[in-house]
């Protein structure tokens, strides 16, 4: 195939290529960027919880009156929970995993005052969480070793207390961070205060608070129940059973006590939807423009093609007339094509490139991964050769005889 | 002599029907795209009390301690939030015109009518100058007195919603509501009030509803209902119990002063100055060059990052669009109108000046630029209309356009359109009248 005809075809009508062409590369740019980070966002969102999600429900208990008894609230709840049909455990929390809200504390393995030049045993911070005996079970939890807490292990405690329960369940990664190679099962964890833990169990993983936080996967559990008059509730429920529960619990818990209000039972899974509700909208959003953006170019490209079928009728004609096939009447057109978005996705990729410099810049957005840059041009090459095959498919049947014809 | 040009325009339109679709289209979507996102970034954006923003100011003290920065990314930020013994030692200064303390609570409501069922409210503790300084319309009654923010009474003020559920919207004030087993006070109802953003208080949730029930903040000493929101602490100085936590150094309490020119604000940093060196005196504010910092309103909402990066990306992949979908239609023009050249040409040769031919092609350029931007309008009611579905009920007050926006969107998609259309029109006017009736 001849490239110097379409070139010199395409010079004589620069303007109109460069237009194509600068449109090519800035959707390359925004397609590139657009899907690196839609795919950022849902590999965040895919993160394993380590947390039972679906089996779930969650509650919220408000106590009022000058009578409300905490305590006895909380313990006569538990109880009728635990003897519902479908349930396999239940615990009282002040915040949710996966929340984006919740509380962290530093906490070292050593029982030293903190000092930044102890690099053997750095402070860490790490999400906290007050649970009770069932608490592992019912947020669904894998022990990777040692024991959940026992009974006599949970107290109620008092508001805004620096208390430090004796014994500690923390996550694999804060072992890690704490305790480095070492088995941290056995060893001493420190507050802040200097109150030491030993820590009694370590779970496999699971996430804390704050998504996005880098050290979301710290998390350090003490047993007790914490101080009212509000408190939330994490029920695990048998498979496929937890709707019924929901609205069991709805309808008889608020029976057993008016001093204290049941609000909000919904099934956790839709808390977890919630924390990720700006990713999930951003990932929409950005598709929904690619998916605009796409379309526009390829109509743009589509259109281009049959005015330009249109325009050289004649000129098809004649070419057909002195031999040329139709074969090569499709190659004319999606040789030209080809040639431009070759052009355009060249630099496309500088662009793409730059837009990303200027949002790792400007936003502390994440590098672009190079893998984005050949398959964004594979992308918009394949766009711009289906895109331009029907016109190219329309101008293969002008009729040679066409060109004997005049206007 | 328009008249003409229109019906020529209309012809030449439907003469290249899909190719002249295909034009309103990309100038529509495009002005639809950029139109959604602006319209979400103009109002997260907006300032929220245009009048008084640049007096008013919140205002950071840096309480913190080694062994790390507040922010260890960002070491150069101070706390945002004041701690309650700061907090209430800033509310004595005479300097300002106006200063507020304020944190966020919630209980439950036990309404004294049998009909209305108990309710969860959200609450704000703070001091009478809330009202004046945030300009708070009261519908009935009025804010508390000053005596009562030293005396911390069992009165509250109601916002508008809250006493629309619990009186029916009657003048409440001097009824009682049970708020967490208390007895209250109406002494005042608010009349509508939703600054966006919520700019009083921004952090956990800019844009979220106004607090409902408001008291006086002193009366929380002994009440010790929990606080909202972020709460930092350091130091090993162990807590027990509501007084300690108050005493203490976690920072949990927003802070506002007024202050109404140069002079007052240089002397508010004095005064925050020699504050902060008689508590270091006491032994407090160890770090060593602990300051103080002032934001006014439209700092603080840059500082604490009230419009999302994600927000601001959008915008600018939005701008990226409608830049594609103006050089589609430009390349689309520049075609149409090269398809006209024999036509141009033989109008020429009989007479038509340049200027005749560029207001030609410019009157049908701007019913592409009029239709695509009825059409973009449209599609940007469409597209806030799936931004408010999709963002599970985050931004509903953000995705409405006003009128300003309605004009921008106008202005935008006809200069949009007259860009579009100047450079293929000017070429279109360049052609000599012969070339192209010679090959006739």
């Amino acid at each position: 195939m001849e490239i110097r005809p379409i070139l010199s075809a395409m010079l004589r009508n620069k303007t109109g290529a460069v237009l194509v062409v600068l449109q090519i590369a800035l959707t390359m740019a925004v397609v590139v960027n657009a899907s690196f980070i839609i795919n950022q966002r849902l590999e965040k969102m895919n993160r394993d919880t380590g947390i039972d999600v679906d089996n779930i429900l969650i509650f919220q208990s408000w106590g009022f009156g000058d009578d409300y008894n905490h305590e006895a609230s909380i313990t006569r709840d538990i109880e009728y929970i635990r003897s519902m049909p479908g349930v396999i455990a239940v615990t009282p929390t002040r915040s949710l995993p996966v929340s984006n809200s919740g509380s962290a504390n530093d906490f070292r393995a050593t029982a030293e005052r903190f000092d930044e030049n102890n690099v053997e045993y750095p402070s860490v911070n790490a999400n906290t969480y007050v649970w009770n005996e069932q608490g592992i079970d019912a947020v669904g939890v894998k022990l990777a070793a040692g024991r959940s807490f026992y009974a006599e292990e949970v107290q109620f405690r008092e508001s805004r207390s620096s208390e430090f329960a004796p014994v500690t369940i923390i996550t694999k990664d804060l072992a890690i961070k704490m305790f480095g190679t070492e088995d941290a099962l056995g060893k001493t964890v420190y507050d802040f205060f200097g109150n030491a833990a030993e820590v009694v169990g370590i779970i496999e993983h699971m996430q804390g608070a704050w998504i996005d936080w880098d050290e979301l996967t710290n998390v350090i559990i003490s047993p007790g129940v914490s101080a009212g008059p509000f408190i939330r509730f994490m029920v695990r429920t048998e498979a496929g059973r937890r709707d019924e529960l929901i609205a069991a619990i709805e309808e008889q818990l608020p029976k057993l006590d008016r001093g204290r209000m049941i609000r909000r039972v919904e099934p956790f899974s839709d808390v977890v939807r919630h924390a990720y509700s700006r990713d999930h909208s951003m990932t929409i959003l950005l598709l929904s423009t690619i998916i605009l953006l796409v379309s526009i170019t390829s109509l743009g490209i589509i259109g281009l093609a049959s005015f330009a079928v249109r325009q050289r009728t004649k000129q098809i004609g004649t070419r057909r007339a002195v031999g040329a096939t139709r074969m090569d009447i499709v190659r004319y057109f999606m040789m030209e094509n080809w040639l431009v978005t070759t052009i355009g996705v060249v630099l496309g990729s500088i662009l793409a490139l730059a837009f990303n410099v200027w949002l790792v810049d400007t936003y502390a957005l994440d590098k672009l991964d190079w893998h984005y840059i050949p398959l964004g041009m594979l992308a918009l090459w394949v766009l711009g050769q289906v895109a331009v095959l029907m016109p190219a498919m329309r101008a293969s049947t002008i009729a040679p005889a066409v060109a004997t014809r005049t206007v | 002599m328009f008249f003409y040009h229109m019906r020529m325009a209309i012809k030449s339109i439907r003469r290249n029907i899909v190719l002249s679709a295909l034009m309103v289209a990309a100038i529509g979507i495009g002005i639809g795209v950029c139109m959604t996102a602006i319209t979400v970034f103009y109002m997260m954006s907006s300032d929220p009390i245009p009048y008084k923003s640049d007096s008013l100011y919140a205002v950071q003290l840096n309480s913190w301690e080694a062994p790390g920065p507040y922010d260890a990314d960002r070491p150069e930020r101070l706390p945002e939030l004041l701690t309650y013994r700061d907090a209430k030692a800033l509310l004595d200064s005479e300097v300002p015109t106006r200063s507020v303390a304020t944190y966020r609570s919630g209980f439950t409501l036990n309404p004294d009518n049998p009909d209305v069922s108990p309710m969860l409210v959200m609450s704000r503790f703070t001091t009478r100058n809330f009202f004046s300084m945030f300009d708070v319309p009261f519908l009935y009654g009025a804010p508390w007195d000053e005596a009562t923010d030293r005396s911390g009474d069992s009165i509250a003020v109601l916002n508008y919603s809250i006493n629309e559920e619990v009186f029916g919207g009657e003048n409440s004030v001097g009824r009682t509501v049970e708020l967490a087993g208390r007895e209250f006070t109406v002494v005042g109802v608010m009349d509508r009030w939703e600054p966006v953003p919520k700019f009083y208080a921004v952090f956990n949730g800019a844009f979220e509803e106004a607090e409902e029930v408001f008291m006086p903040m002193l009366l929380n000493e002994s009440w010790e209902r929990q606080n909202y929101g972020n709460t930092n602490c350091w130091g090993d100085t162990p807590m027990n119990g509501f007084r300690d936590f108050l005493d203490s150094e976690c920072t949990w309490v927003e802070f506002w002063v007024e202050l109404n020119d140069a002079e007052q604000k240089s002397r508010y940093q004095d005064w925050l100055a020699g504050y902060i060196a008689e508590q270091k005196r006491l032994g407090r504010f160890p770090i060593e060059n602990a300051g103080a910092e002032v934001h006014d309103v439209n700092e603080w909402m840059d500082y604490n990052e009230v419009v999302s990066a994600d927000f601001r990306v959008l915008v600018g992949l939005a701008f990226m669009f409608l830049a594609v979908c103006l050089l589609n239609t430009v390349a689309l023009l520049l075609a149409k109108f090269s398809g006209n050249a024999a036509r141009v040409g033989l109008r020429r040769a009989l007479g038509a000046s340049k200027a005749m031919i560029f207001r030609q092609n410019l009157v049908e350029v701007g019913v592409i630029g009029i239709a695509g931007s009825l059409l973009g309008l449209g599609l940007a009611w469409l597209g806030l209309q799936g931004v408010r579905s999709i963002n599970l009920g985050h931004y509903d007050r953000l995705v409405q356009m006003d009128a300003n926006l309605v004009l921008f969107a106008v202005a935008i998609s006809l200069l949009s359109a007259i860009i579009a259309g100047l450079y293929p029109t000017w070429r279109i006017c360049q052609i000599p009248p012969a070339t192209h009736l010679k090959t006739q």
